[in-house]
């Protein structure tokens, strides 16, 4: 047993069913107990999902308890089947349910007897691995299936396109800004001439997966979710992978070169250089502002870095190169992957730190007193306590996360994004430091005084408790109708009991 | 509990044992931890209840937290760990940091599975570490949402003392007893200014007890709307702290201000001898004053101006009852509050053709049930179907085919059907909003006219439907 108090990254069934709903026509059937269905509300809530999510759970109650889970999954597999006609139903426990160490493979066997579509069990192991990784897992699963299917139906086509065209890995639900990323790694592509031949597994529909090897390399943007796949793909069609995160002006060159290599390896006469130059010096904004006196402001400031492997590393970089920010920490709470980021980092920070337990890092922010936090939302609530600056950079994924307007992490956009947030959080800290030197903050409340300046009436100690009990933002408001209420009807001291009969009276 | 014959009822009744989406009971964490202020709460299960309580909820762990999850890890599940052993070690790191008046362990669907005697090792483990250690099963295989509330109150009613075990006057001014009686106000924080004076307005009668967590203003609110009546609340389970909490004796009334608290209604009858005053709940001003009434006509006392003081309520709620008026209004089920509030809403004039419900208790929601087809017959519309367990899914194609005016639903569901143009409030905010009394009829009026207000707001644009083609929902 553990004390815990947060988690970065989520539960197993988490990972796999945001792969499973990022597809398009995919049902998933969770079988668990009622209340760790909250993936629909996260979605449905955090995305602002217009469509109903495609998870349905086959609740496992007491009665299921003792009668066996069996029948109710099959049966509610066969029954999503008829109504909605998926393409493929994927099955997953929870970590609770997998406790009672049911043969689900058979129960999928059985639902595929009678289901007219696919189905599959999403085959993780729920208490070794985390959302994440069991994201990364499935997205393997359900490609080699379809691989495999085709395969099975000589219906596999590996020729590559006549132009050159990629794969892009790993856009998924609930992933930090991904929706955003799509849409610029898409542009990008198309600003290079690469055809993109299927995005996986955002909106892509699972018959199209056996096309995957007709591309002449795979973009696996994200550490965290893609790598097994583009590995499952080298290693079965010698598909050249780019797993390069094109964050930051400098990175994404590397990222666009990399792709060059590989092009030209396969024959394509690509120049990409005048691309990249023309798009560093004169298009991006961001590698301007570097230049610029704004950024000269920033030089040798201190900041801590902190979230998943692939933004952590990423933003550590630009923070370091391209901005002259001194990172006295970078850390990662992908504690299974350690050793890439470590690699990834080392040179560019005085310290790694590699945890999963907000404390430390914590701890270490206090102990650090850096002028920047780039963290999570976790880092953002000690930065407020701190009185610290934080930009939020990595998942866990919060509602802020999906703004309404176009905010991508990669590319050259996201570069001139990442330029906005760091710059403002920087002069965010300043502000509220002049702020706090010249007392420019709201002065708290009047309120709490027992005697109204202005008039004869009193409010007694419980009133003043009352009122106090309610939120700030009315207070005032029910402050004044409560003593006018007061001084219509003569009344001279005020109790709650006249607080709530001018509440009804008012209706405030 | 087992369900005594239930009244006969002209109200249909249906359960569909469905596949159906509501929180896990759990949650009850994230606002009891807030109510009772010495307490700590220790869920033990596994990283599904922790991610669930950090994200569905919105509740985040972020500064110094009154509870934390017990996380099983592998080698717990295959008990390779001595369960004793390894919960000392945690609580005894939360008596370090936190020195809490008790700790509740909050068991969970994992706990249920591999049979963790929670109940065994709590008494042995109090004694050890020397703070109380009260035992709640609240896990999603037997409960739903707001029930998770009610297996932690039934278990601190075990905890109540009784007349007998309470002997300083401190403490049994603590307890929100029989104090006044004794002159014992307490100087220190005094109170409320109606002190001692006002003790011989109260009529004699037995110790009443309130049960059910609600915000503190209600409280305050409740106990002057009983003292109106000359009525004295004698104490609150849960109150503000543990050591706090009240007397209970043997043949002392006790009422619910909720109706998801049935094992906490049964447990005071049957563990504490008890008497249960059944009666509608306290929401709207129709079953406020019927709840008034109800305790009024137990202790055989003449209820002073409730029939105006009624009125007056109708007639201030005017405006907002003119929005919704005629409308119809569908539960989708979440909360275990949808009897209540729909009777409210009919009264209001609204018309409610289903309330999906997750569990039923119809032996403590009779009166409950009773007025809502009283309601029914006088406001001259059909009664509602009462689904427990619904199937979302089935209810969907319901909501589809019959186009309510409103559906209060789940949060799984609001944005859908927004997307589709039905109106929807989410349920939950009912839970969390102050609801209960009089003067609080207005708030739940404000929370369901928002949307038809929001509409009206929008209504020149054109925008109710934003979705290309009709799902197959
Ligand atoms: S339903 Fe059970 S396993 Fe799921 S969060 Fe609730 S207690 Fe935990
Ligand atoms: S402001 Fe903080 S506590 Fe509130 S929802 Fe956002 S992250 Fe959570």
């Amino acid at each position: 047993m553990k004390l815990a108090y947060w988690m970065y990254a989520g539960p197993a069934h988490i990972g796999t069913l945001r792969i499973a709903s990022s597809f398009k026509n995919v049902h998933a059937i969770m079988h668990a107990p009622l209340g760790d269905d909250y993936f629909n509300v996260m979605r449905s809530m955090l995305e602002r999902e217009r469509d109903f999510t495609p998870v349905t759970t086959s609740v496992v109650d007491r009665n299921v308890l003792a009668r066996g889970s069996q029948e109710k999954v099959v049966d509610n597999i066969v029954r999503k089947d008829q109504e909605e006609s998926p393409d493929l139903i994927v099955l997953t426990p929870t970590c609770t349910s997998s406790i009672l160490q049911e043969d689900l493979e058979n129960f999928v066997e059985r639902a595929q007897l009678d289901a007219k579509g696919d189905v599959m069990l999403a085959d993780v192991n729920h208490y070794r691995v985390n959302e994440l990784q069991a994201a990364d897992r499935t997205l393997q699963q359900v490609v080699q299936f379809y691989i495999d299917k085709a395969r099975k139906q000589g219906d596999l086509d590996t020729t590559k396109t006549a132009k050159p065209s990629v794969n892009i890995l790993g856009i998924t639900t609930l992933g930090f800004h991904n929706n955003h990323d799509r849409t610029e790694l898409v542009r990008l592509m198309g600003d290079l001439g690469i055809e993109v031949n299927l995005v996986v597994p955002d909106g892509a529909s699972v018959h199209d997966l056996k096309k995957l090897p007709q591309a002449w390399f795979n973009l696996a943007p994200y550490r965290e979710i893609g790598p097994m796949t583009t590995q499952y793909l080298q290693a079965e069609f010698d598909q050249p992978t780019v797993e390069i995160n094109p964050m930051g002006i400098v990175e994404t060159a590397r990222c666009i070169r990399a792709i060059q290599a590989t092009l030209r390896a396969q024959g394509a006469d690509v120049d990409y250089e005048p691309f990249i130059d023309e798009q560093t010096r004169f298009i991006s904004n961001a590698a301007w502002f570097s230049r610029s006196i704004d950024c000269q402001n920033l030089t040798g400031k201190k900041a801590v870095v902190f979230g998943d492997n692939t933004h952590a590393a990423a933003l550590t970089k630009v923070l370091t190169r391209e901005m002259g920010i001194h990172v006295l920490l970078a850390g990662t709470y992908c504690k299974y992957d350690a050793d890439w980021f470590r690699e990834e980092v080392s040179e560019y920070c005085d310290e790694v730190l590699i945890s999963e337990d907000h404390g430390a890092i914590a701890d270490k922010i206090a102990q650090l007193e850096p002028a920047a936090i780039f963290g999570t939302q976790m880092e953002r609530h000690v930065g407020k306590r701190l009185n610290i600056p934080c930009g939020v950079i990595a998942a866990p994924i919060h509602i802020q996360n999906f703004p309404v307007g176009y905010h991508p992490f990669v590319g050259y956009e996201g570069a001139n994004q990442l330029v906005d947030l760091v710059y403002n959080s920087f002069t965010l800290g300043m502000e509220d430091h002049l702020l706090e030197i010249f007392g420019g903050h709201d002065t708290k409340d009047a309120i709490t005084k027992t005697m109204s300046a202005d008039t004869d009436l009193g409010w007694t100690t419980d009133g003043v408790k009352e009122l106090n009990r309610i939120p700030g933002f009315v207070r005032g408001k029910v402050k004044r109708n409560t003593e006018k209420f007061a001084r219509d009807r003569g009344i001279s001291k005020i109790d709650a009991e006249v607080l709530y009969a001018a509440k009804e009276a008012v209706g405030a | 509990m087992t369900l005594a014959q239930a009244q006969p009822q002209s109200l249909e009744f249906d359960c569909e044992t469905g596949n159906y989406h509501t929180f896990c009971p759990i949650s009850c964490v994230a606002w009891l931890y807030q109510k009772i202020e010495d307490s700590f709460f220790l869920v033990i299960g596994t990283k599904t209840c922790g991610y669930f309580l950090q994200n569905a909820m919105g509740v985040m762990i972020f500064a110094e937290p009154r509870y934390a999850m017990a996380e099983l890890e592998e080698a717990d599940i295959s008990a390779q760990l001595n369960d004793y052993e390894e919960l000392k070690r945690l609580c005894l790191q939360i008596k370090r940091d936190r020195n809490p008046s008790v700790i509740v362990w909050i068991g969970t669907c994992t706990t249920e599975i591999i049979k963790t005697d929670l109940e065994g090792l709590a008494p042995k483990l109090e004694d050890e570490i020397g703070i109380p250690i009260v035992v709640a099963r609240a896990n999603g295989l037997d409960y739903a949402f707001t029930q998770g509330e009610d297996t932690v109150l039934a278990a601190m009613a075990n905890r109540c003392p009784t007349s007998a075990d309470v002997t300083t006057p401190e403490e049994k001014e603590e307890r929100g007893g029989i104090q006044k009686f004794l002159g014992l106000g307490r100087k220190k924080t005094d109170t409320t200014t109606h002190s001692d004076a006002d003790e011989t307005h109260y009529h004699d009668h037995p110790n009443l007890v309130l049960f059910g967590s609600v915000p503190d203003p209600i409280v305050t609110q409740m106990n002057l709307e009983l003292k109106k009546q000359g009525i004295k609340v004698g104490g609150w389970l849960p109150a503000k702290r543990y050591t706090e909490l009240p007397v209970l004796d043997e043949g002392d009334y006790v009422i619910g201000m909720n109706p998801f608290l049935s094992r906490t209604a049964t447990t005071l009858m049957r563990r504490r001898k008890c008497k249960l005053i059944g009666a509608p709940f306290p929401i709207g001003p129709d079953g406020t004053r019927a709840w008034i009434e109800k305790i009024c006509s137990v202790f055989n006392i003449e209820p002073k101006g409730l029939e105006e003081r009624e009125a007056k309520i109708w007639a201030s709620l005017e405006d907002y009852i003119a929005l919704i008026r005629g409308k119809s209004v569908y539960f989708m089920g979440d909360n275990l509050l949808e009897i209540s509030l729909a009777r409210f809403l009919i009264r209001c004039g609204m018309t409610v053709p289903e309330i999906g419900i997750p569990y039923m208790d119809k032996r403590y929601q009779a009166a409950e049930l009773a007025l809502l087809e009283k309601t029914c017959h006088e406001m001259n519309t059909a009664l509602p179907k009462i689904i427990e367990k619904p199937d979302n899914y089935n209810q969907l194609q319901r909501i589809q085919a019959t186009r309510p005016d409103l559906v209060i639903t789940g949060m799984a569901h609001a944005n859908p059907l927004e997307a589709r143009g039905i109106n929807t409030k989410w349920s939950v905010e009912f839970t969390f909003a102050q609801i209960h009394g009089f003067a609080n009829a207005r708030d739940i009026l404000e929370l369901v006219t928002r949307p038809l207000r929001r509409n009206n707001n929008l209504k020149e644009m054109g925008w109710d439907k934003l979705i290309k083609e009709e799902a197959k929902v």
